[in-house]
């Protein structure tokens, strides 16, 4: 979990700092059990149970919810406002199939809660859409062959896109690298670095 | 070996027959289409996230199913508390043995059946109770809620302490599961025949799949007609089991699974999830998804079973092979499951060799029941096998590909009446391979380059062939063309990532000349396709396309006599040519398909294909060997692998782009079986797996595989095989690649490991024990 936030910005009303304190790092886990993290703006406690009103910002558009403050971004995401394109693999952290970019950067969407991602501006694979048209990474992916299920699809999408935008033309070596957080079964990987590299030129010619 | 054996991937199925063909179509020359790289046709879907994978879905009213599993690998449920779980916010339904609509039978295997929820748990994660709730959230609350009383009982976590003296019994009656042998010849004259005999144990650790789309389903129901979208290979497997535990019939069970993500084997049939879904989704009135945490699926949906395996074999000096003596130990778990399926096939089978004898036996642990994986039996037979051919060629100062080459089969040995293969490429797909990747060039320059350094470069060499992959009946396709010229093609197979609808589109572009991206493909449900086998056994494309394209000729035959009366000339004179239908006697007679007055009067033309039977007294078997280049450090224990080269003969190449991913992807699931993969179970205190997740059970990543990876098809179009020429790919390409890195490591450093995966920590301790010694 990288520190996005300065502690005491996060605009769910918590506290980051008192949040991670009383909530522990597998925040998931722990907020189902007795420790409960402090309801917004007061010293109450809510429990893992209560609602929580959020507003957040994904592929420049903005949904008003109610969640759980357990609800992990990837659930919501899926399960409540329809971005299947984010995966389910593993909801530990291990596999990348959910990969979003959170303000730029490649995040597992499993290992953050829905209400951390308040204040950021999420992008799913839909995002990465121009219309019905598929954006650049996609369109290198297709070409390239880089996928077979297609499950890890969307994640090795998002992850060669976060790379892209902090590094526009990533060696080989790093482009390996930048994909080491999402596990293809089908063992595409080869096609993968084709359409990473193929993909670097698309987005320069877009430009 | 009985034909039955062979389709594992139909195993306990009803499979019904369908109709011949009318007439054989000669086999295709040279294609137009079909072999060139084309993009999948639907990787529009897959690269834009629409693609609706079952777990993708959400149905109105929908709940959240999740299940309670049993944490011991050996135990008997005394009493299960519900009373405090079902009071909990958001929870719906709760079933467990007690619950009078799961008094179900769960069939293990056609002789083994247990209570759906049966209270003697033979492995840990065993199905104990279910809950449906409003979110997961709600429902795994519910499951931890959930009191229950075990009675832990003894238990055996290692096939090979199974059979000991003591050992816990896992199932009554013993634990051993099933006995085959086989012989020819005279194993004892032929080690005396030759000229060097080596003797060796190897030893393959028990896989995962790990697909990356969890297993499980969404299930709901109108009425007394249940829907299911299952995550699966085959929706058909899916719909008659469930039919068969539910007593329901067919047309009752609609299965819907037009995508899945990862299935390698072991999504082939439904599980008792499935069942389990169903029953909350009734209880309820509601549907209900139900999908299994990443945790679960390494407990309770199958696995490669492990096995221990002893290999003797003799050699002559000229590379003559003159016996080969099998005995091997495999588990598939704690109930019938395979454990030793195809364990001894390509001792049996790859190289021509007149003794032989096989002794297998799988025997029951407390673990999860196997489930086919990936080429069962295959690459573990090939990881023993193709490290004894390395040692017996270094043994007789022979080039390891020589040695090969020397004993290439040309009939199946193993099988009644020795039939020939329709095709053997396995001596182009050593000679080309070793051509492609520079074998001689590179084994020169590393015995030139010395021993010095910690760093050392060595090759290695495996070759393979697939016990299945040439498909056969049953297939049904309808195939329609409409008035404007676009097509819709209907099959119940599904595409499972290897690029079948793409194929299949192909072969209709081939035959009808239709773009590719005018043909729709209806597929994969049981209420509007027609029936398949699951798309196991790398056979769904020797058995669809030669059905499609059967399909694609009684669609053009009807549009021959349409065009026939418009052009009023005989059937016979007619011809296709560039989307026209053109008179041979008089070529100014012709008419465009979309300018045929019949069909635009009708708006389409219905054809309907069927797969054929296979050759006659013909075994149709794909063919591999693969290549690669390590590098050890000696210091580390560390390998990296530099590149691998893929040379594969299954017949003609259908579309180059997904044929080249095939072959990447089997020889990276291979690295998985040669370097890392191993199911961990505490054999000695509690029985538990302690590596169920993807941190401490590690598959492949991008770094562990070379960008260098090559391949370089044998293409042998093969027109005895099916009247298409195309063989299986989807096992072979996974067959021979751990035997080949362990060859490459012992190139570069001597030594033979002879036990999976060959982690750094393992080669450290060999080389210590070197320096030791």
């Amino acid at each position: 979990m990288k520190k996005k936030q300065k502690d005491g910005e996060c605009k769910c009303g918590l506290s980051r700092r008192s949040f991670l304190k009383t909530v522990g790092v597998g925040a998931v886990a722990a907020a189902a059990s007795s420790h409960l993290p402090a309801k917004a703006g007061s010293d109450e406690v809510a429990t893992h149970e209560e609602m929580t009103k959020i507003t957040l910002n994904i592929n420049g558009r903005r949904h008003r919810l109610l969640v759980e403050p357990r609800w992990s971004l990837l659930f919501v995401l899926r399960e409540r406002l329809g971005f299947t394109g984010t995966k389910v693999g593993c909801e530990r952290g291990e596999c990348g199939s959910c990969t979003v970019l959170i303000d730029n950067l490649p995040r597992y969407a499993c290992m953050t809660l829905a209400i951390e991602a308040e204040g950021t501006k999420v992008v799913t694979v839909e995002g990465l859409m121009n219309g019905e048209d598929l954006g650049p990474v996609q369109q290198a992916f297709l070409e390239h062959d880089a996928m077979q299920c297609g499950y890890c699809t969307p994640g090795q999408v998002m992850a060669v896109e976060g790379l892209l935008r902090a590094n526009p033309d990533p060696s080989p070596e790093e482009i390996q690298r930048g994909l080491s957080g999402n596990l293809c079964r089908c063992g595409t990987y080869p096609n993968i670095f084709r359409a990473a590299k193929r993909a670097a030129g698309l987005r320069h010619k877009a430009r | 070996m009985k034909d039955k054996q062979t389709d594992y991937y139909v195993k306990d199925v009803q499979v019904p027959e369908t109709p011949a063909p009318k007439k054989a179509p000669k086999a295709w020359g040279k294609t137009e289409i079909v072999g060139k790289p084309i993009p999948r046709i639907d990787a529009y879907e897959r690269a834009s996230g629409t693609a609706v994978y079952p777990s993708d879905l959400t149905l109105p009213h929908m709940l959240y199913g999740a299940i309670l599993r049993c944490p011991h690998p050996s135990a008997v449920v005394k009493s299960i508390e519900t009373a405090d779980a079902e009071k909990m916010t958001g929870v719906r339904a709760i079933i467990s043995g007690a619950s009078s609509e799961a008094q179900l039978n769960w069939p293990y295997s056609p002789d083994v059946r247990t209570r759906l929820f049966d209270p003697r748990c033979r492995f840990e994660g065993e199905a104990i109770a279910a809950v449906a709730a409003e979110t997961p959230y709600q429902a795994w609350d519910a499951v931890r809620a959930i009191r229950v009383e075990y009675e832990i009982l003894p238990f055996v976590a290692d096939e090979r302490d199974a059979l000991k003296p003591g050992a816990a019994s896992v199932q009554d009656g013993g634990n051993t599961a099933k006995k085959d042998m086989y012989a020819r010849g005279n194993v004892d004259k032929g080690f005396a025949e030759a000229d060097a005999v080596i003797e060796e144990t190897y030893r393959t650790a028990c896989e995962l799949h790990t697909t990356m789309e969890l297993h499980g389903c969404v299930a709901g129901w109108d009425g007394d007609a249940l829907t299911i979208w299952e995550s699966t290979q085959g929706v058909y497997s899916v719909q008659s089991r469930v039919a068969e535990v539910l007593g329901l019939p067919l047309s009752k069970v609609r299965v819907i699974g037009h995508y899945v993500g990862g299935a390698f084997g072991s999504k082939l049939q439904p599980g008792k999830y499935t069942i389990i879904a169903t029953l909350l989704a009734k209880k309820t009135g509601r549907p209900v998804k139900m999908f299994l945490s990443r945790e679960e699926t390494f407990l309770a949906v199958g696995n490669r079973p492990p096995a221990v395996m002893k290999l003797k074999a003799g050699v002559k000096k000229d590379g003559t092979l003159t016996a080969l003596s099998f005995s091997a130990t495999g588990s598939g778990g704690a109930y019938p499951a395979g454990g030793t399926s195809l364990l001894d096939w390509l001792i049996r089978d790859l190289y021509t060799c007149p003794n032989v004898r096989t002794e297998t036996t799988d025997v029951y642990i407390n673990a999860g029941p196997a489930r086919p994986f990936r080429a069962p039996g295959h690459p573990q037979c090939s990881w023993a096998l193709e490290q004894m051919l390395d040692a017996l060629a270094e043994k007789i100062n022979m080039d390891p590909v020589e040695l090969r080459l020397r004993n290439i089969p040309v009939f199946s040995q193993a099988r009644e009446g020795k039939p020939p293969y329709t095709s053997t490429g396995l001596r182009e797909c050593l000679e080309k391979g070793a051509e492609a990747f520079g074998w001689k060039e590179i084994r020169k320059k590393i015995r030139e380059t010395g021993t010095d350094g910690n760093v050392r470069r060595g090759v290695g060499v495996a070759a393979a062939l697939w016990f299945a992959g040439g498909g056969g009946p049953p297939s049904t396709i309808i195939l329609k063309l409409f008035s404007d010229g676009s097509v819709n093609l209907n099959m119940g197979a599904s595409d499972i990532g290897t690029g079948t609808k793409t194929v299949m589109a192909l072969v209709v572009a081939e035959e009808l000349g239709v773009k590719p991206d005018l043909i729709q493909i209806e597929y994969a449900d049981t209420g509007t396709t027609q029936y398949a086998t699951p798309s196991g056994g790398s056979k769904t494309v020797p058995t669809e396309s030669p059905a499609v394209r059967d399909a694609a000729i009684n669609v053009k035959r009807q549009l021959l006599s349409m065009a026939a009366e418009d052009l009023k000339t005989d059937v016979s004179d007619l011809t296709f040519r560039d989307g026209e239908i053109v008179s041979v006697r008089d070529p100014s007679k012709k008419v465009r398909i979309t300018g045929i007055s019949t069909l635009r009067k009708r708006g389409v033309v219905v054809g309907v294909g069927y797969r054929g039977p296979n050759p006659a007294g013909k075994v149709v078997n794909p063919f591999a060997a693969q290549f690669c280049e390590v590098e050890v450090n000696r210091r580390t224990g560390e390998v990296r692998i530099v590149r691998f080269l893929g040379a594969h003969d299954s017949g003609r190449v259908m579309d180059r782009l997904t044929f080249d991913c095939q072959v990447f992807g089997g020889i990276t699931m291979g690295i998985g079986l040669a370097m890392m993969e191993t199911r961990v179970l505490d054999k000695k205190q509690t029985g538990k797996m302690v590596n169920k997740n993807w941190h401490d059970y590690k598959i492949p990543t991008s770094m562990d595989v070379p960008a260098d990876m090559v391949s370089a098809p044998v293409e042998l179009p093969d027109p005895a095989a099916n009247t298409v020429g195309a063989k299986g790919l989807g096992e072979p390409v996974t067959i021979p690649t751990a035997p080949a890195v362990a060859n490459a490591i012992c190139n570069a450093t001597g030594l033979r490991i002879t036990d999976t995966p060959m982690s750094p920590s393992r080669l450290i301790r060999r080389l210590a024990e070197r320096k030791e010694g």
